[in-house]
């Protein structure tokens, strides 16, 4: 037994030695190498599932059509399990890989990146995670959210329920149902700035982790405190049992909104289908449905292919979301082989790059966001759309909501 | 092999209490020394210097919970909240009093020490899986504060931004330097754990791990010493925040939630129970494998999958095999790595002869 077990594992050293070495060998000429992290196992699976094929989809298709002037763009995936130790270990090997820019995952990973992205001037961009302040492209010049934070969302959130309540929200009760963790406490100052502004009544309804149990809440909401309306921001598995709980305690979805991580096909699927959630408004950062030249494209290049359209474009969300990811990077890439005038461009040309960004919606599908060295977040732009039937329907344009306050924000953060 | 060591010929205390009593053993250690503090700094890339850190971090927390659940036998899972508890102590000294690291490291050990104490308490009348159940509560209080008072969290983000450390006036910024400062730390932590097992407080540890009634009677006072256990152990943790903190330049308690502490369990369980060396093995296995087994199924699952599927299937396979190595490698040796170790050790000890 002791000479097997001595044996096996100097044998099984060996072979994954070789493997080791024999895994190390990549990279060729006209390659740009930008790289992605992804969760599809740990906590954040139901998202990253859809949202890194999406990715992948997106890149296919450029390179289907010739690449970026000239250069094959390879996006290389590694998977963190939402854990940051494993999002370094994964950064430093991209990095040694030679990436020009990488596609953050999960808001304390973005946190924990932003020293080391700044340090190697390779700049991350993290839509839909990591803190608002990141919008300040003078404190955090390497990290990029690129889609609404959670300040914009919910000052855009105020904004549309003012709207719906007939311009003004003097004397209105307003709800607000959030995951009690530091992302569903984010928003917090925004809405108790604007509660003074505009003279409603806020209340705060807290649903601690894993977000599964919120009866209590639920019952509060709908029984008692009987709001105008309800912001909700949820993620995981709470937004689908927000919508069942509501739904059977007669409260009406039409008066609910849900921030851009409680607002997909597959929380309404998980909340028993679209017929428990018609009415429910949902905020979006990226189009939703396949109604995109982009999405057709990538059915298209399946068709040629011989194979069906990908699954994960059911849950358009998501999907949508990922190639907006993608999308920004390849236009990035775009702007700074302008600067380099077609030289393979370094981390910092990638950064002006991104700085450059404007005018690039993949017909409406992304919202009209302008980046510039200040303003990292691009405009804080969303978009709402309404549960109708089986699908969800564009209910108003891209918009945001109190700028001028979010800005003020921004900057007092430290 | 080249030596057989036979008798006791020890003429002195001082031999007798030597931390190494064998010179193979002292030159083992110097070439140890040679290779990892000389050699691979100057040569690795950044890339393996990077693995590296994250293992050392990860010893200096696994040998710190081996101290209560290998040696003491009480167990924590609330190790992952110590450490936010240190992380967050070096956080504000260092940014708002600008402490160097020499008051910052102990002091995030200090105060993680104190809180673990306080959950310390229940063990003397609760053991086993309600202790577990204690310490439990304890991650989710910790983390239940730190989310709710600012005071704590630096912010609704409960993100606070750390400069790397400087020692003689150099800021600690490359991979290497980092490297060298974790390797200082780690080494305190073994040479204090190897001589801590060796002092009365450790005797007393075992003592109440092996049949706590006959401690008692024997002399110990069981409440007091289980309490040391939970502030040593809780010490380390609380470093192996700070170094987090230092290493990744930030606190933030949403890295050091239950799974952290479910890890280090791991860790202390897979190395072997109550050996110094038994959590550094596991520390480096527990980080090491899910590496090793991506990089495997990146060169060789291309012969079983499409390029296109390997990005999905690669994760998946990866949680698969790492539960199914942690169960081979426990079912092959319950006593963990550091018996193998042991086992492979002793053959050559004696090699070429049986025995």
């Amino acid at each position: 037994m002791r000479h097997l077990t001595a044996g096996t594992l100097a044998l099984a050293g060996f072979v994954v030695g070789g493997l080791w070495f024999a895994g190390g060998a990549d990279a060729q000429q006209k390659e740009i190498l930008i790289g992605s992290q992804c969760d599809r196992t740990g906590p954040t699976q139901l998202v990253g599932t859809i949202f890194c094929p999406a990715v992948q989809d997106y890149v296919n298709l450029v390179n289907s059509k010739g690449g970026v002037d000239g250069y094959k763009v390879v996006i290389n995936e590694l998977d963190n399990n939402y854990q940051v130790p494993p999002a370094i270990e994964e950064y430093e090997r991209h990095k040694q890989q030679g990436i020009v820019s990488t596609l953050i995952w999960g808001t304390p990973q973005a946190e924990a990146l932003n020293p080391r992205l700044e340090k190697d001037r390779i700049p991350g961009t993290s839509p839909g995670f990591g803190s608002a302040a990141a919008a300040n492209g003078a404190k955090y010049p390497y990290l990029f959210p690129l889609a609404a934070t959670y300040w914009s969302q919910g000052a855009a959130g105020i904004e549309f329920v003012k709207d719906k309540l007939g311009g003004s929200l003097k004397g209105k009760k307003i709800a607000y149902l959030y995951y009690d963790n530091p992302a569903g406490v984010e928003p917090l100052p925004i809405l108790k700035e604007l509660q003074q502004n505009e003279g409603f009544e806020l209340r705060t309804f807290a649903v601690p982790p894993p977000g599964v149990e919120m009866s209590a809440q639920i019952l509060d909401i709908a029984q008692r405190y009987r709001p105008d309306f309800v912001l909700a921001h949820l993620f995981g598995r709470a937004p689908s049992v927000m919508l069942k709980g509501l739904k059977s305690s007669g409260y009406p979805l039409s008066k609910v909104l849900g921030f851009v991580w409680a607002s997909s096909e597959a929380d309404i699927a998980a909340a028993g289908g679209w017929g428990v959630a018609q009415g429910y408004h949902t905020m979006q950062f990226v189009g939703v449905g396949d109604d995109y030249p982009v999405i057709q494209d990538i059915k298209a290049m399946y068709q040629k292919a011989g194979k069906p359209s990908p699954k994960e474009m059911e849950t358009s969300v998501y999907y949508n979301r990922g190639i907006q990811d993608a999308a920004v990077h390849i236009e990035a890439l775009r702007n700074a082989l302008k600067v380099t005038g077609g030289k393979p461009p370094t981390g910092e040309d990638m950064k002006k790059g991104f700085e450059m960004i404007k005018n690039f919606t993949l017909e409406g599908l992304l919202p009209p966001m302008e980046v510039t060295p200040a303003d990292h977040e691009g405009g804080g732009w969303v978009q709402i759309f309404q549960v109708k039937g089986d699908k969800m329907v564009k209910e108003t344009e891209w918009f945001r909501g109190y700028r001028d306050l979010v800005l003020k924000s921004v900057n007092a953060a430290s | 092999m080249f030596y057989r060591e036979a008798g006791v010929f020890k003429t002195s205390y001082a031999a007798d209490m030597a931390l190494m009593p064998l010179p193979n053993t002292r030159w083992a250690v110097v070439a140890l020394a040679v290779l990892f503090i000389g050699i691979t700094p100057a040569f690795a890339d950044e890339y393996t210097l990077s693995i590296l850190n994250l293992i050392l971090i990860a010893v200096v927390g696994a040998i710190g919970l081996n101290i209560l659940v290998g040696y003491t036998d009480q167990v924590s899972i609330g190790h992952g909240a110590f450490m936010s508890v240190g992380a967050y102590t070096a956080a504000h000294l260092i940014t708002k009093l600008h402490a160097p690291f020499w008051v910052s490291v102990p002091a995030g050990g200090l105060m993680a020490a104190a809180i673990g104490t306080v959950v310390g308490i229940p063990s003397l009348r609760i053991k086993g899986l309600y202790l577990a159940i204690a310490t439990l509560a304890a991650q989710l209080i910790i983390e239940w504060t730190i989310n709710h008072v600012p005071w704590v969290s630096g912010g609704t983000q409960s993100t606070i931004q750390v400069g790397p450390p400087s020692v003689f006036g150099t800021k600690l910024t490359n991979a290497w330097q980092m490297y060298l400062f974790l390797m200082f730390f780690v080494i305190l932590a073994l040479v204090g754990t190897q001589n801590l097992i060796r002092s009365r407080i450790g005797r007393a540890f075992i003592a109440i791990r092996d049949q706590d009634i006959a401690a008692e009677i024997i002399g110990i006072n069981i409440f007091r010493y289980k309490l040391w256990a939970f502030a040593i152990s809780s010490f380390y943790a609380g470093v192996t925040g700070v170094l987090y903190t230092y290493y990744l330049g930030i606190a933030n308690y949403e890295q050091f939630q239950l799974d952290v502490s479910i890890n280090f369990l791991a860790m202390v369980i897979i190395g072997g129970l109550g050996s110094t060396l038994g959590p550094v093995f596991g520390a480096i296995f527990v980080t090491l494998l899910p590496i090793v087994t991506r990089r495997v199924l990146e060169s060789a699952g291309g012969l079983f999958f499409s390029a296109s599927d390997l990005s999905a299937v690669i994760p998946s396979l990866r949680l698969a095999i790492f539960g199914g190595l942690i169960i081979f490698f426990l079912v092959m040796e319950p006593e963990g790595l550091n018996r193998l170790w042991r086992n492979i050790r002793n053959y050559f000890r004696v090699w070429p002869f049986s025995y």
